[in-house]
């Protein structure tokens, strides 16, 4: 079955050309990615950001924007991987959330 | 926590363009999602905060006036247009430019052939030289149609090709990262390169346009 | 010590028609299509493994492989000579 993410070919409309700046908080997920990829860490791959990427459920494309995606999966690999616990990262969201505001 | 420096150049000229809306809103799940995963990895001493904030900088200081650098070098000098098309990353490292692991190749636009680049599968953008992509190379509408109907595609850029031009499509779906070497424009005959770079957009490097001296 | 190349440039490639569940870096359109061998790009670990965080050794050969888009879709408007280079994996490829 084609993947959803494996698009090349479909039907499709036009080119929104719209551009925005990233928010900081989108450079930092890829700062996150970058960091964890990095030779001296390799704690996550770019290959495995990928496929959890595309494990996401169909809905995600239009649910989710793009950096959404990428942290949800960053968040993924270093479960499987064993490096965070579900756990510990849902107590520190909770905390996160106290904190700050969340919505 | 809005972005107070961004630093794109998708022009001769330099334009703003609306930021994500941010800042005074209560944070997304995503947003605590991010904050809680590096607040959670500092803790565990797997980066520092100071390695954040140097890789969110690193990020910023990659923009397209990097390639735009190499395309000038090339237009100007046709043994480093050799060394490029060559071997891309090497060529780009001789400028001083840092390119990391990426393997870059140089695809040349001729009277003949326009290149054009897509990741269908994903994203993969030449980031070492151009910054982050646009959210259009990231659209599910360019990365179907990319392939599919590139004429139509560039068409809605504001490129029109004659027919006796030849449109090749690359599709990075692996280690390799594609940049495109524009033609240079009539009419620049003696420019000097820092001249010749401000022609140079990204979207010309990513091969929807082409420079022009409009 | 990587797999050896069975390619030589020039030559006429199909791209197989498998299904596989997993992280697959061949498109879906390119699948059942016959290309021809621009070059071989060098052997590098399969990233089909890589998403596994396996090894993914010893590294396959990758080829650039291109296709005319008359010969890829039925309606094609664009000119004789437009083509689609991809660099797809030795093993997702028979001779023609």
């Amino acid at each position: 079955m084609r993947g959803y993410h494996d698009m090349g070919g479909l039907p499709a409309g036009p080119v929104d050309r719209g551009e925005y700046d990233y928010a900081l908080w989108e450079k930092r997920v890829d700062a996150l990615l970058v960091l964890l990829a990095a030779p001296e860490r390799r704690l996550v791959r770019v290959d495995e950001l990928r496929r959890n990427i595309e494990a996401l459920p169909p809905d995600a494309y239009d649910k989710m924007s793009y950096y959404e995606r990428w942290v949800t999966s960053i968040a993924n690999t270093l479960l499987q991987r064993g490096v965070v616990t579900s756990d510990e990262l849902g107590r520190k969201m909770a905390a996160v959330a106290a904190r700050e505001g969340a919505e | 926590m809005s972005d107070l420096h961004h630093d794109h150049d998708d022009g001769a000229h330099s334009h703003h363009h609306p930021t994500r809306p941010d800042t005074d809103a209560p944070l997304t799940h995503y947003q605590v999602m991010e904050i809680a995963l590096r607040e959670l990895l500092i803790e565990k001493g797997i980066f520092s905060a100071d390695d954040v904030r140097r890789a969110v900088e690193a990020m910023d200081a990659r923009t397209p006036a990097l390639g735009a650098r190499v395309v000038a070098r090339a237009w100007t000098d046709p043994a480093y247009k050799a060394r490029l098309l060559a071997n891309g990353s090497d060529a780009v490292r001789e400028l001083g430019i840092d390119v990391g692991a990426t393997r870059l190749i140089v695809v040349e636009n001729t009277q003949h052939q326009h290149n054009l680049v897509v990741c269908t599968l994903c994203s993969c953008y030449p980031r070492t030289v151009l910054g982050l992509p646009p959210d259009w190379y990231k659209s599910r509408a360019y990365r179907s149609r990319a392939v599919r109907e590139p004429r139509a595609v560039l068409a809605e850029f504001g490129t029109v090709l004659d027919p006796a031009i030849d449109v090749r499509v690359h599709d990075s779906t692996a280690d390799m990262r594609y940049l495109v070497l524009p033609e240079r424009p009539r009419g620049t005959e003696g420019w000097s390169e820092e001249r010749l770079a401000a022609l140079v957009t990204r979207d010309s490097m990513i091969g929807v346009t082409r420079p022009s001296l409009q | 010590m990587s797999a050896a190349p069975r390619f030589a440039a020039g030559a006429r490639v199909t791209v197989r028609r498998a299904d596989p569940p997993g992280h697959i870096r061949t498109p879906w359109y390119i699948r059942g299509k016959t290309g021809e061998i621009e070059r071989l790009c060098g052997a590098f670990p399969n990233p089909e493994e890589l998403a596994y965080n396996r090894p993914g050794t010893p590294p396959q050969p990758l080829y650039r492989v291109r296709f005319r888009q008359r010969e890829l879709w039925p309606d094609y408007r664009g000119a004789p000579g437009d083509t689609i280079d991809i660099e797809i994996y030795q093993h997702w490829l028979e001779p023609a």
